[in-house]
């Protein structure tokens, strides 16, 4: 029998304000087990702990139960209590009497009856309860960064610079991401190329940093520390190591009426490419779908011209097996698609574009060499109407767009509208806007100058309806604050497109285990207290994966997320959780039902010998649990129809023992 | 009516065996009864000549006895598979139950095996002789001049009336015609049950099950359950007990076997065939089955060696729980 204490925290007020804590520890000191009940003020303060230290010296205590908050706040605070108390950590149960109790109840009777019912589950638990030892493993001193935008580069560069390999997988021919795209940079106007160019060849040439470029993650097993990971090279029908991006191939290239994905299909391309002229890493890629050597066998002229002879049409998908001890993704965001915005008539008109559109647009290295020409047919534009929110802060009812702020748009359409006005003063540009947001170091400043200095007009207000005419788009907007409806003429039509994860962001999570919110962005282990690790150990997030953010505050997650990796791989060994499977062989039927619910592949089987009853042998298949890979989720324990698997810390008998508890 | 004689099985049976193809024969031999038919290792040609038997009484699904019968068993064991049972023998092979080399399969085609109850309830007690005549039953009973015909078709088994295959899904040899995956009305009776309210279904079950004498021969003959140490018999389960103490025990019993055999079971209908106080009990695993072919897509267990069920099988492509439960109102 244990001799359990139990220890009831207020909280300050927020148990105390609506559970009887002393009601509540006097209910469970007569709960078999319990040989000593209290309550105080703040369980998890110094002095708190100090008395879960002295109440097991007094009472000789083997379990204890702290009723108080999530064990997500503070079941390690508690683990570790026990420890300096010298008994095992595991032997620690917490009652979540704050969230799942006192928060959510208005009246005191409530919830101290539901605070007394959460504790008897406890006791009944712990009653049950054994210690458990974790076990160690060892931790590959490599990172892996998934992504090769500014996120990944600078958390790259930041593991590098620790002296950690590390290797970038990035699905495009170059790294770079959507920064290469753009123009300007909010809030101080240097040029997006000219800071991030630096940065792609430093990672290109440094030593401890590989790229794996025009590739994407196929496979992903293991565990922290131990990550075993299959790249898939996909085939880019130049021999990487040859080509010298001399860019003759690109001009002989008879197919050249490609989309160019980089200018945003704004321009051509040919069928062999090299995205930009600063790509890293700088070699050309056969776009399989459009050449004609791939399609039908007839051309191979880019063979012909190639000095270096890196062109090979006979290429295949390479697949690349290597070993990481951490994960961070940066995989990014993406505009949304604009087809569910109609009334912007975004797919009738060349002249509606999106503001990622614009910036290229404005590229000195873009489809009008900078020259800010209409699409349609190279005028340019007299005058401009900026619609923000365009997918943003949308109703949940709308069924279209996000709920969410895609948090970028406010600073970037100041800055475009502020750069038309700074090189075309004669043209005429309005912003029509939900909210102005502009929460950043000096960020409202240059808000401001885009109105006061730049002359820009800024209209509280949607846009409700954009229509071709002519040559024109005729915008029907309201003016919320001299409430009255406006009828612009309009040149050119820039949208503020909401931005969304990037589409590989979904299943890239299955293969890490890592969880998602509704949006499809990676959910932090702690909003506030951990926000750039995965709650998945040994994963972190960079950049835009995790929410919308500007690049400021992209290179700032990027080098928090590398110097957690970095402390990560600074260790040689890591604890294991011991709360992982077991099977029971004796009761095992080798039926592989737990194998196949796995999601971590942590279970084999083996043939194994039994001695029987009759002293003959029998050899019987067998499921055995690695415990370095099993995540402890239990799957298998349910799938198992003998009940020979098990899980520690949440055995079959535990969990029924709180649910009778519950339930009596 | 079975269009395969006995003689023809036997002449097989004995071939093997006496070629040493087979070391041993699991067939049907004769019981005390007319009726009652026993499964049997028959290991010597005369043994098999004198007892074994094949007629319209011959429903015991061989498949599970291979997992007992193989074990530390040297040679080949010939067995004949009726095309219900195939989906078994797969599926014990899918969890690798026993050794598919140490097992020589021969397919037998089937018209339908006779539910004994429902023949006594025609007939009344007493039966000493059941002879085959055109499409009736000729029963004999012990009473003077009492000689009753019953139509063969009025007193088949449940599982054969909505026979859901007259496929064999693995053999080594095949005896007779080979037949089709049948479009069955087996989910009739469930769709009926869905449509009760909770408290009818509630009255139902309860009155169904209050007959349930925990005799175990469902579990015991049921080819899905093979555990090597039952729930139901391992203490430490928390959920082992010997009788029903009360009518809560008489549902858990049955609700929790359900759920272990979800998935797995291939609806051969053997827990009904055995069940001594007539429980529907293929209904509460056919609803299974149902609700795993509404939700995942059409699965029927044991069709193929190593077939994933959809409810033990993780894939990267697996629906998160919050789209399982929006998906609920369109298939409402």
């Amino acid at each position: 029998m244990q001799r359990v204490g139990v220890f009831v925290c207020w909280c300050g007020s927020n148990i105390a304000g609506t559970v009887d804590v002393q009601a509540v520890s006097d209910a469970l000191k007569n709960e078999p087990g319990v040989v000593f009940s209290t309550n105080y003020q703040y369980m998890c303060s110094q002095a708190g702990q100090d008395m879960i230290i002295d109440a097991v010296k007094e009472h000789n205590l083997t379990g204890i139960v702290v009723c108080s908050c999530s064990p997500r706040m503070h079941e390690a605070t508690f683990r570790k209590t026990a420890a300096a108390a010298g008994i095992n950590p595991y032997m620690v149960e917490i009652a979540n009497i704050r969230e799942q109790c006192s928060w959510v109840h208005k009246d005191i009777p409530t919830g101290t009856e539901k605070a007394i019912i959460l504790g008897k589950a406890a006791v009944a638990k712990v009653n049950l309860n054994t210690p458990l030892t974790p076990g160690e493993s060892p931790v590959t001193k490599r990172a892996l960064v998934i992504g090769g935008g500014i996120a990944g580069i600078q958390t790259a560069l930041d593991i590098a610079d620790a002296g950690f390999p590390v290797d970038i997988v990035e699905t495009k021919p170059t790294i770079g991401g959507k920064m290469a795209q753009l123009d300007k940079t909010f809030p101080t106007l240097d040029c997006a190329a000219c800071i991030l160019t630096p940065k792609m060849v430093d990672v290109a040439q440094n030593e401890k940093i590989r790229i794996f470029s025009y590739s994407e993650v196929s496979e992903i097993k293991g565990f922290v520390g131990n990550f075993d990971v299959t790249i898939k090279k996909n085939a880019r029908y130049v021999k990487e190591d040859i080509c010298t991006g001399c860019g003759a191939c690109v001009e002989k290239c008879p197919m050249k009426k490609v989309p160019n994905e980089f200018n945003l299909g704004m321009d051509n391309r040919s069928a062999i490419y090299i995205p930009f002229a600063q790509a890293v890493p700088k070699v050309a890629t056969i776009d399989p779908n459009s050449c004609n050597m791939l399609k039908n066998g007839k051309c191979g002229l880019c063979a012909k011209i190639c000095a270096a002879g890196a062109i090979d049409y006979t290429q295949k998908d390479e697949y690349v097996n290597e070993k990481y001890g951490a994960i961070v993704v940066a995989t990014g965001f993406n505009p949304i698609s604009m087809d569910k915005f109609d009334e912007f008539a975004y797919n009738q008109s060349k002249d509606v574009i999106t503001s990622l559109e614009f910036e290229r647009l404005t590229n000195a290295a873009g489809p009008t060499a900078g020259h800010l020409e209409r699409p349609s047919d190279g005028k340019s534009p007299k005058t401009i109407v900026f619609v923000q929110c365009v997918g943003s802060r949308c109703d949940s009812c709308a069924q279209k767009g996000k709920e969410y702020c895609s948090k970028i748009c406010c600073m970037y359409t100041a800055k475009h509208a502020m750069l038309v006005r700074d090189k075309y003063p004669d043209t005429e540009v309005y912003v029509f806007y939900i909210d102005v947001r502009t929460p950043g170091k000096n960020f409202d400043e240059f808000y401001r100058r885009a109105v006061e200095e730049y002359g820009v007009k800024y209209v509280k207000g949607m846009v409700g309806k954009v229509t071709p005419q002519g040559d024109k788009l005729k915008v029907q907007a309201s003016d919320l604050i001299d409430n009255k409806q406006l009828h612009i003429d309009a040149d050119l039509v820039v949208l503020a497109a909401a931005i969304e994860p990037d589409k590989s962001a979904r299943p890239l999570a299955t293969m890490l285990t890592a969880s998602m919110d509704t949006n499809d962005f990676f959910t932090e282990a702690h909003p506030k207290l951990r926000p750039v690790e995965s709650p998945t150990a040994g994963v972190f997030l960079s950049g835009a994966c995790q929410g919308p953010k500007d690049i400021p505050e992209t290179v700032s997650q990027a080098g928090a997320a590398a110097s957690k990796v970095i402390g990560l791989l600074a260790k040689d060994k890591l604890t294991g959780n011991p709360c992982v499977a077991h099977s029971n062989e004796l009761m095992c039927n080798g039926c592989s039902s737990c194998e196949r619910v796995c999601p971590y592949g942590a279970i084999t089987y083996e043939d194994k010998e039994f001695r029987m009853p009759d002293r003959t042998t029998k050899i019987r298949r067998v499921a055995l649990v690695n415990p370095a890979v099993c995540q402890g989720c239990g799957a298998c324990t349910v799938a198992c129809p003998s009940g020979a698997m098990d899980l520690n810390g949440f055995a079959s008998n535990q969990i029924m023992a709180e649910v009778d508890a519950i339930c009596k | 009516m079975q269009k395969i004689t006995q003689d023809k099985l036997l002449e097989k049976a004995v071939s093997l065996l006496s070629n040493g193809t087979v070391s041993a024969v699991l067939g049907w031999s004769k019981g005390e009864f007319s009726y009652d038919v026993t499964p049997k290792m028959f290991k010597t040609e005369d043994d098999l000549k004198e007892n074994f038997i094949w007629n319209d009484f011959c429903g015991v699904n061989f498949s599970k006895y291979l997992v007992s019968k193989t074990d530390r068993f040297e040679g080949k064991i010939l067995v004949f598979l009726k095309p219900c049972d195939t989906y078994s023998f797969n599926q014990l092979l899918t969890e690798h139950r026993f050794d598919r080399e140490k097992v020589y399969a021969i397919g037998v085609p089937c018209e339908g095996m006779v539910d004994v109850s429902k023949l006594k309830a025609k007939t009344g007690e007493g039966i000493s002789e059941i002879k085959e005549d055109g499409e009736n039953l000729k029963v004999t009973k012990i009473y003077e001049d009492n000689q009753v015909a019953v139509p063969f078709k009025d007193v088949l088994l449940e599982r054969c009336i909505n026979c859901k295959s007259k496929k064999h899904v693995a053999y080594d040899e095949l005896m007779g015609d080979e037949g089709e995956v049948i479009d069955s009305n087996r989910f009739d009776e469930v769709a009926k049950l869905e449509a009760l309210t909770p408290d009818e279904r509630f009255a139902f079950w309860q009155n169904e099950l209050s007959r349930c004498i925990r005799c175990n021969a469902c579990r015991d003959a049921c080819p899905a359950c093979t555990c090597e140490k039952c729930v139901f018999d391992n203490p430490a389960s928390g959920v082992e007990n010997k009788a029903p103490a009360n009518s809560f025990e008489e549902k858990m019993f049955h609700i929790i076997r359900a759920y272990h055999v979800a998935g797995r079971c291939t609806d051969c209908g053997e827990c009904s065939r055995v069940c001594p106080q007539n429980i529907p009990l293929h209904l509460l695993n056919r609803k299974f089955i149902k609700d795993i072919n509404e939700f995942y897509g059409e699965y029927q267990a044991g069709a193929e060696v190593g077939s994933r069920a959809p409810l033990v099988d993780y894939t990267t492509e697996d629906l998160e729980p919050g789209e399982v439960f929006d998906r609920r109102d369109t298939d409402a």
